[in-house]
């Protein structure tokens, strides 16, 4: 029998070993894990690679992880926030490491790592800071850098529903890192609001597949940053 | 050289003529600032399909008071709503679609242009600066025409139209048009080529404030 489901974000998160890589999914707040996050600071491994499309705002979820003193890199293609400070001066004082990626190579890397291809060529960033120390190769006349893939440890997702089998569907834009990130860890954990039965979701609308997922976890109201960082929250 | 925001095209205006000149039927990425302003100028009759790069098309306008979803936003972050016929995807779907050639517009905002259709507009390279590329990249490298909408100098009055980009690059050659307060500008092989001026603009008020060579069509 198959039962992804774990009991809370703090058992989700209990194996996360000191210098693991994390993917965490989001594109701003939306569809960003604030419980499993917040769940990974109080777990307090330390020296994480994370990979993630910004650096959080306010003094939550990434953010607060970041201030936590508990990443040693990012993986990143947009690292600045109107309203955060924490990776600013983190990177300005010398204490992360930041690999800055362009969106969509971004993506297509950990797509790639999710789907067993060690390497890609990709048109973006051809002649700009970002390609140094990149091979390039013209193909049919335009030239295209070659890029690798990205995979992780462990992926930390954010969906709105799932059944026990780990099949998953979002909420609108909160999709956006979330099923590329699934394929390319090696466990994958996901919060939902809700878990259902296997036969709940209609098959023809899952989204990711629950062969990409290890752990369902139930969390039925998430936080959503603006929120937090409007009441001026942080955490812990 | 200075203030050239007291003549020319207003923002709402530059936007205007810009969304004259996008066919009815396009998919088009708005980059964040004037560009978003584009969306409200579209010419009665014409459909065109919005996409935003962290996972929509079929991009509305901004939510009503209280009526967002702060999981329905742009790629500038701020919430938007999903107008009839929307779709919901991934960031590699999101991509390919960049990538692959399937948008057929996007309008961006621009540090500096080249004559040669070079584009600056992600880092000043400066020693401080955090740098943060988002997706500009992608999209300068994939879609079928690239727009620029942009001041024609920057506040202090130095030319953002140049002869090569001093700032760090976003893609090479990759910039077709520019729109200012001033004028509509095309980028061709022999350089920047005047379309259109903006009523009551000399051409040599423009050459004077464009940092290379400027030619009438």
């Amino acid at each position: 029998m198959i039962d992804k489901r774990v009991k809370g974000p703090g058992e989700a998160v209990a194996d996360i070993p000191d210098g693991a890589t994390v993917m965490i999914g989001g594109f701003g707040e939306a569809g960003s894990p604030v419980e499993l996050i917040h769940a990974l600071i109080d777990r307090g491994a330390r020296d994480l690679t994370v990979i993630s499309n910004n650096t959080g705002s306010g003094e939550v979820g990434l953010a607060a992880l970041l201030k936590a003193d508990r990443l040693a890199k990012v993986v990143c293609s947009f690292p600045r926030t109107a309203n955060s400070t924490v990776f600013p001066d983190l990177y300005r004082r010398g204490k992360i490491e930041l690999e800055l990626v362009p969106q969509g190579t971004l993506a297509e890397r950990i797509r790639a790592g999710g789907a067993g291809i060690p390497a890609f060529y990709t048109p973006a960033a051809v002649g700009t800071p970002l390609a140094e120390g990149k091979e390039s190769r013209v193909f049919d006349g335009k030239e295209y850098l070659l890029e690798r893939w990205l995979r992780a440890d462990f992926a930390l997702i954010k969906g709105q529903c799932a059944d026990t089998h780990g099949n998953v569907v979002y909420n609108k834009t909160a999709r956006n890192f979330g099923p590329i990130m699934a394929m390319a860890a090696k466990v994958s954990i996901v919060q939902v609001r809700s878990v259902v039965s296997p036969g709940e979701i209609d098959p023809e609308v899952v989204v990711t597949p629950g062969i990409f997922v290890d752990r369902v976890v139930e969390v039925p109201n998430p936080a959503h940053e603006s929120e937090l960082v409007a009441a001026g929250a942080s955490y812990p | 050289m200075t203030n050239t925001e007291e003549i020319g095209w207003s923002r709402d205006e530059m936007a205007r003529r810009l969304a004259v000149d996008i066919p009815d039927g396009s998919y088009v990425n708005l980059g964040i600032g004037i560009p978003e302003l584009v969306a409200r100028f579209v010419p009665e009759g014409r459909t065109l399909i919005y996409h935003t790069e962290n996972g929509l098309l079929g991009m509305g306008p901004s939510p009503e008071k209280g009526a967002g979803d702060p999981e329905l936003i742009n790629a500038g972050k701020r919430q938007v709503t999903a107008l009839a016929g929307a779709a919901y995807f991934h960031h590699a779907d999101s991509f390919a679609m960049i990538r692959g050639g399937h948008i057929d517009l996007c309008v961006l905002g621009a540090m500096q242009v080249a004559c040669n259709g070079d584009l600056a507009n992600w880092s000043t390279g400066e020693p401080d600066a955090i740098p943060a590329v988002g997706g500009a990249m992608d999209l300068v490298a994939g879609v079928k025409s690239v727009y620029v909408i942009t001041q024609h100098c920057t506040k202090t009055g130095e030319p953002k139209l140049v002869e090569r980009c001093t700032y760090p690059l976003t893609g090479r050659g990759v910039i077709n048009r520019v729109y200012t307060e001033l004028a509509v500008i095309d980028v061709t092989p022999a350089g920047f080529e005047v379309v259109e001026l903006c009523p009551g603009v000399e051409f040599e008020y423009v050459r004077e404030r464009t940092g290379a060579p400027l030619r009438r069509r």
